[in-house]
């Protein structure tokens, strides 16, 4: 659909981004300019890190797999050595797609134009008739690769900027939460390789990134299923919660939902469970953590939006990737915890029924990107709010903004980190 | 890591062997019961949908071709008789918004094939028999096509036929798919 939503008009001496994105409100232009879209190509997706994929995808040296970082085509390769790659699908002779197969193990790909090979680590191994070149290993040409690729308990992100921040600085605060989801793992590492659903969204990404730690819309977009199932989770979500929305830095935000679990003090309540349906579980994380491990089944699993596109909602993953201006891919997988087999059958089962595009709660939230793309384009009001709880935030004990469960502290911290990057200099 | 395959059970599509086609089914009347139930499906007829279905029932849409084991990764759809009785309650809730208002659906069922034999729990023998399909979807946010192969367990209660399994194989499913509200 063409944008209608006119830009707002950028005063002198002010930049574009902060004439669009106030405290209390963003312009609806955000969401519909192509020319916006093409810019935070170029200033976000091109330059921070972004969430590809997990290394358990390639556990074995030489496997590879198909991903995509915003509008690329990626292979993620494991090197004989075991280092991960991320690769351009493209060739250097003349722009073909390399690989075809969504993954497989191959030490090397060959262009099916020519005949041109290259390494899993993108560089040329040999072109055919190599006297047109003068002869063998001629040419310093190799297939393009995502410059800085880093981990985080075993999450691979990209940055196709050659330099910035290190990954590490860039999740910060949200890195301990990461480490919360792992450590609910008796061997102290997760997998994500119980396949990927795509879910394929008439969207501006940004919708999602927002909505992810918006406590807001869960008794509303998920009441029918919420009701009929006669889950719990509404009220972690009500006007009484307890529980605070964290702005986290760096764009990144949670729905810290650990004090409404703390005040009821049942392991595994997060997990709609108790501990005699997994008593194997439970015990292999009393043996591996001791006294702690109450706490860590008390607690739960964190509910966590990394800037831009990662979003852990307590048992699943979703990689988030724009395609553009209008629409995205939603990737959604369950979690698998190392050391529990008991759990991680529950959750691919809760996982098949929640999420994807048949999902008995994305669906729905789905439904409310969609529509969202569809009003945001009426010319009037022109601005979405984002004032809620501003007036009774609060700063916790390690200097983090924080709101009530149902409040817009995560959408305003994304904006805030939106901005910063956007009006960034090259 | 993950699910170790070797301690689930057999995945349900392969399970056992394809036997011999059973004695007594008519490939007309299989026909007339596939657009019955195709009938129900378009038109939102939960109910009659629902009533369909036999206690041992499974309702699977994979992704990636054929799909992986259902029980060790994910899966557009994978409900048994309890999770389909959840969704059409979701649905019938009225604020199921990914169906609400719902899709207006129509779909064509062709290529039907008698495929054999299938023992079930109660020891007796399923008829198992494939078919294409084409849908056209339409909701406010566009116009979506559907397609597919379809392969159905039926089972008979005197002279009623209740459908026991329903595997979609959708024919774009290791691409991104959009939203699937309605009941394919």
């Amino acid at each position: 659909m063409t944008a209608v939503v006119q830009p707002a008009p950028v005063a002198t001496g002010q930049s574009r981004y902060s004439q669009l994105i106030r405290p209390d409100q963003v312009h609806g232009s955000l969401y519909t300019d192509p020319t916006i879209f093409a810019e935070e190509l170029q200033k976000i997706w091109h330059k921070t890190w972004v969430f590809v994929g997990h290394e358990s995808e390639v556990p074995q040296p030489n496997d590879y797999v198909r991903k995509q970082l915003a509008t690329q085509d990626v292979i993620m390769t494991r090197d004989r050595d075991g280092e991960v790659h991320l690769l351009i699908n493209r060739c250097a002779h003349r722009g073909l797609q390399v690989c075809d197969d969504a993954s497989g193990n191959s030490s090397s790909f060959r262009c099916p134009y020519h005949g041109w090979t290259y390494r899993n680590t993108g560089e040329l191994l040999g072109y055919p008739y190599n006297k047109g070149y003068g002869g063998k290993n001629k040419l310093e040409l190799g297939m393009g690769k995502v410059p800085r690729v880093a981990s985080y308990q075993g999450f691979v992100f990209g940055s196709l900027a050659a330099d910035g921040p290190s990954l590490e600085e860039h999740l910060g605060a949200a890195a301990g939460e990461i480490d919360r989801l792992v450590g609910l793992s008796p061997e102290g590492e997760v997998s994500l390789d119980a396949g990927w659903l795509r879910h394929r969204t008439r969207s501006n990404w940004k919708f999602l990134a927002e909505n992810e730690t918006d406590g807001y819309h869960p008794q509303f977009v998920h009441g029918s299923i919420f009701g009929v199932t006669g889950s719990p989770i509404g009220a972690l979500y009500s006007d009484s919660s307890t529980a605070v929305t964290r702005n986290l830095g760096n764009g990144h935000s949670e729905n810290d939902l650990r004090p409404e679990f703390r005040n009821f003090a049942e392991p595994l309540r997060w997990f709609g469970t108790t501990p005699d349906r997994v008593p194997q579980y439970v015990a292999a994380m009393q043996e591996s953590y001791g006294d702690d491990a109450e706490r860590r089944l008390i607690e739960g699993a964190p509910h966590v939006m990394i800037f831009p596109n990662l979003f852990i909602a307590e048992i699943q993953v979703f990689n988030i990737q724009p395609v553009a201006v209008g629409e995205c891919v939603q990737y959604a997988t369950a979690v698998q915890l190392a050391g529990a087999p008991e759990m991680n059958k529950r959750m691919v089962s809760q996982s098949i029924g929640s999420v994807g595009p048949a999902g008995m709660l994305l669906a729905d939230d789905t439904e409310m990107y969609e529509r969202n793309q569809r009003g945001v384009q009426m010319l009037d009001p022109e601005w979405l709010d984002v004032r809620r709880g501003l007036q009774r935030e609060s700063i916790d004990e390690n200097g983090f903004t924080i709101g009530a469960a149902t409040d817009e502290t995560g959408m305003r911290g994304f904006w805030q980190h939106y901005r910063t990057l956007m009006e960034a200099e090259d | 890591m993950g699910i170790d395959t070797a301690t689930l059970p057999e995945r349900p599509d392969v399970a056992g062997e394809l036997l011999a086609i059973p004695a007594g089914w008519d490939v007309r009347e299989v026909e007339q019961f596939l657009y019955k139930e195709a009938r129900l499906a378009d038109e939102n007829d939960y109910d009659g949908w629902e009533a369909l279905w036999t206690d041992d029932a499974l309702y699977w849409v994979p992704v990636d071709g054929e799909g992986d084991h259902p029980l060790a990764t994910v899966s557009v759809i994978y409900d048994n008789r309890n999770r389909i009785s959840t969704r059409l309650k979701q649905v019938r809730t009225g604020k199921r918004y990914a169906q609400a208002p719902p899709s207006n659906l129509r779909r064509i069922i062709g290529n039907v094939e008698l495929l054999g034999g299938r023992g079930n729990r109660d020891g007796g023998v399923d008829l198992e028999l494939g078919a294409n399909f084409v849908a056209i979807e339409s909701r406010p946010r566009g116009n979506e096509l559907w397609g597919g192969r379809t392969t159905y367990r039926l089972r008979k209660f005197g002279d009623e036929i209740r459908l026991v399994y329903k595997k979609v194989v959708l024919v774009d499913n290791e691409r991104a798919l959009p939203t699937l509200g309605f009941l394919i």
